[in-house]
């Protein structure tokens, strides 16, 4: 009967209700801190992602696909779409000065009919001088891409090892990639053989909307890093004003608009943190100090029995760590069981990228916001553990007669 | 043990006539000895339960000393006079004393566990058996009537044998049947050598008493 750890757990056991609702508060104070900062983290890890995967500087694609909102929706977005513009461009912007690494790329979107097994967004890229998708392709495979194998991106329902139909075309699913939080997620990627291949078969069975094109001839748009002499900024100016038909875009400026819905919604959030925060203390506080006023007579009795000032403040100390424990531990896991089955929910709704953190990160996350949370607890019941040991036991106990 | 209290007195600020302090207590000289059970009597609000609450270590004279054996109470810290009470001084104070969340056995067995220490269960239990209340050991204070749980009380200040015993009216809610049970109970402790010091109303606490005082307005007389 280890009564001297346990009356800790005892004061609590005794009082439920007032319990329940100190560990409610305590886990709803841990479960908005690490949301929050889940949600704030996965969507700055999401943008990153974003960056890391357009991989380059400048993106340059026919004029008629550059009403902003149009190339957003098809790079950003996910949403399914094709343009092409003639490789005379790609030479003409080719020959341009300060060009530091350039790759074509082409899109095609599978139709939504029986011709393919899903309808998703495909982009295909040239082996031979593509610097922004086979690095982050070799994570998942490491051989060369054959003709018609293709890798899907991590949301689609396709594994390796399948295989896929487009315009009629099997494709054999060759590797699955690591999960992004982006578009990409919902997207399938092949080598540039391939795709025209498939360009060609839409165009055979008249299910692309562009008819008179010849897919060895096209490329959907250009991709450019600038050299070391020259900024991003110098090259789109230039191709701007000598490359007819097309328009170059800095990716940064593409996604000027993630990274500013990004900033909105965590000021939001860390707003809402910050206030759930404050009102928590001044809450726990409130109930602490209730807590120990309602026992004030036992906490004289103990002080008669022997305890001293230091162990009753250790007592009120402990009941407060025990709580806010078991709060925090308990917002966490709803935080958990939220996040994790709902990240491409969340995704959807915020239409912003969202890449939840890896497993080592969010044990960091998990670990601060437990010693958060039971400071904070501590924090709110020292106060009341400072008055309680400066109890004049003398004047409460005459208290009652 | 021997309790020994030197020119001690007690002042509480308070807005008087002619002063800003209250005199509760009296300067006074008093030794409690081992094995004899001495009396205090005396009006509501004379002084009674400060000069108690002074001999238990829990509020400091403001003149004066007082002495367990040869060690001067508040000349100790904090972490040792609560130590020295617990294991020297066993307390009855006035009114309900119980843990609420904790069952009777458990109250009885808290001078022990609140320092880790195993608690004697068979001295407990014949504690109890004394007390006439061994069949509520598993109750609840909630569930116990004023009389029991002053009788838990009583228990628990005798738990660790204490050598100094100080109650604080502790039959002023019993039946007289119950009162006799307690007296002699005392009585007894104070032949096993305790040195008991009990402040009551009761007249025939006298029968008991070695020596008997009484309080008037913050003057300890002996009677
Ligand atoms: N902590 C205190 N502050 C101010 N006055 C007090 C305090 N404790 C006791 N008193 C006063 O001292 C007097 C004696 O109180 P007390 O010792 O409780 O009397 P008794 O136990 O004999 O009824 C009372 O007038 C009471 O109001
Ligand atoms: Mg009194």
């Amino acid at each position: 009967m280890r009564l001297s750890k346990s009356l800790p757990f005892r004061n609590l056991a005794g009082k439920p209700i007032r319990t329940a609702i100190l560990i409610l508060l305590t886990a709803l104070l841990s479960l908005t801190v690490f949301g929050g900062t889940l949600m704030i983290t996965s969507l700055k890890t999401g943008l990153h992602s974003l960056e890391d995967r357009l991989g380059a500087d400048i993106m340059v694609v026919p004029y008629e696909a550059t009403t902003k909102a149009n190339l957003e929706n098809i790079v950003l977005q996910g949403n399914t779409g094709y343009f092409y513009m003639d490789t005379a461009r790609l030479e003409k912007i080719q020959s341009r000065e300060g060009i530091g690494q350039i790759s074509a790329q082409f899109y095609l979107a599978s139709a939504n009919s029986g011709c393919c097994t899903i309808p998703v967004q495909i982009i295909g890229y040239d082996p031979d001088t593509d610097f922004t998708i086979s690095p982050w392709i070799k994570k998942s495979y490491r051989n060369t891409l054959q003709k018609y194998d293709i890798v899907v991106g991590n949301d689609l329902n396709a594994f390796v090892g399948d295989t896929l139909k487009f315009y009629g075309v099997e494709c054999h699913v060759a590797a699955k990639l690591d999960k992004t939080g982006t578009s990409f997620d919902t997207t399938v990627f092949t080598n540039a053989d391939t795709i025209k291949a498939l360009i060609q078969s839409s165009l055979d069975l008249h299910l692309n909307t562009f008819q008179n094109i010849d897919p060895d001839k096209v490329v959907s748009c250009v991709l450019i890093n600038a050299d070391e002499e020259h900024t991003p900024e110098e090259i789109v100016n230039d191709i701007n004003l000598h490359v007819k038909k097309v328009k170059a875009i800095q990716t940064k400026e593409m996604i000027s608009g993630v990274s500013d819905s990004l900033a909105g919604v965590s000021n939001v959030i860390s707003i809402l943190i910050i206030a759930v925060w404050l009102l928590g203390i001044m809450i726990l506080l409130l109930a602490f100090t209730m807590s120990v006023n309602e026992r004030k007579k036992e906490f004289a009795v103990l002080r008669v029995l022997g305890a001293s000032r230091k162990k009753l403040a250790g007592i009120v100390m402990q009941e407060a760590c025990i709580t806010a424990f078991s709060g925090s531990t308990g917002g966490i896991c709803i935080g958990l069981l939220i996040m994790i089955p709902f990240n491409n929910l969340i995704e959807e709704q915020l239409h912003l990228p969202f890449l939840l953190p890896d497993v080592s990160q969010l044990i960091v996350y998990i670990i601060s916001a437990v010693i958060l949370s039971v400071l904070t607890g501590m924090i709110s019941a020292s106060v009341s553990a400072f008055r309680i040991s400066r109890i004049d036991t003398g004047l409460i106990l005459r208290g009652d007669n | 043990m021997i309790l020994k209290a030197e020119k001690i007195s007690k002042e509480f600020p308070r807005q008087m006539k002619n002063a800003n302090r209250f005199t509760a207590v009296q300067e006074t000289d008093f030794r409690l000895n081992p094995g004899e059970l001495v009396i205090i009597m005396g009006r509501s609000g004379s002084g009674k339960s400060t000069l108690l609450n002074m001999f238990a270590g829990l509020l400091q004279p403001t003149a004066g000393k007082i002495f367990l054996d040869d060690k001067s109470l508040y000349d100790l810290e904090d972490q040792e006079l609560s130590k020295l009470r617990n294991q020297h001084i066993g307390m009855i104070p006035q009114g309900q004393t119980a843990l609420y969340s904790l069952t009777m056995l458990e109250n009885i067995c808290l001078p022990y566990t609140l320092y880790g220490e195993e608690p004697h269960e068979a001295d407990a239990c014949a504690l109890l058996d004394r007390l006439e209340i061994s069949h509520l050991r598993n109750a609840m204070p909630s569930e116990l009537s004023g009389g029991e749980l002053r009788r838990m009380a009583i228990a628990r200040a005798m738990m660790k044998k204490p050598g100094i015993l100080l109650a604080d009216e502790p039959t002023s809610d019993l039946d007289d049947e119950t009162t006799k049970i307690v007296f002699s109970f005392l009585k007894e402790s104070a032949h096993n050598g305790t040195a008991v010091l009990i402040v009551t109303h009761e007249n025939d606490a006298k029968n008991y008493a070695d020596r008997s005082f009484r309080m008037n307005a913050g003057m300890l007389c002996q009677d």
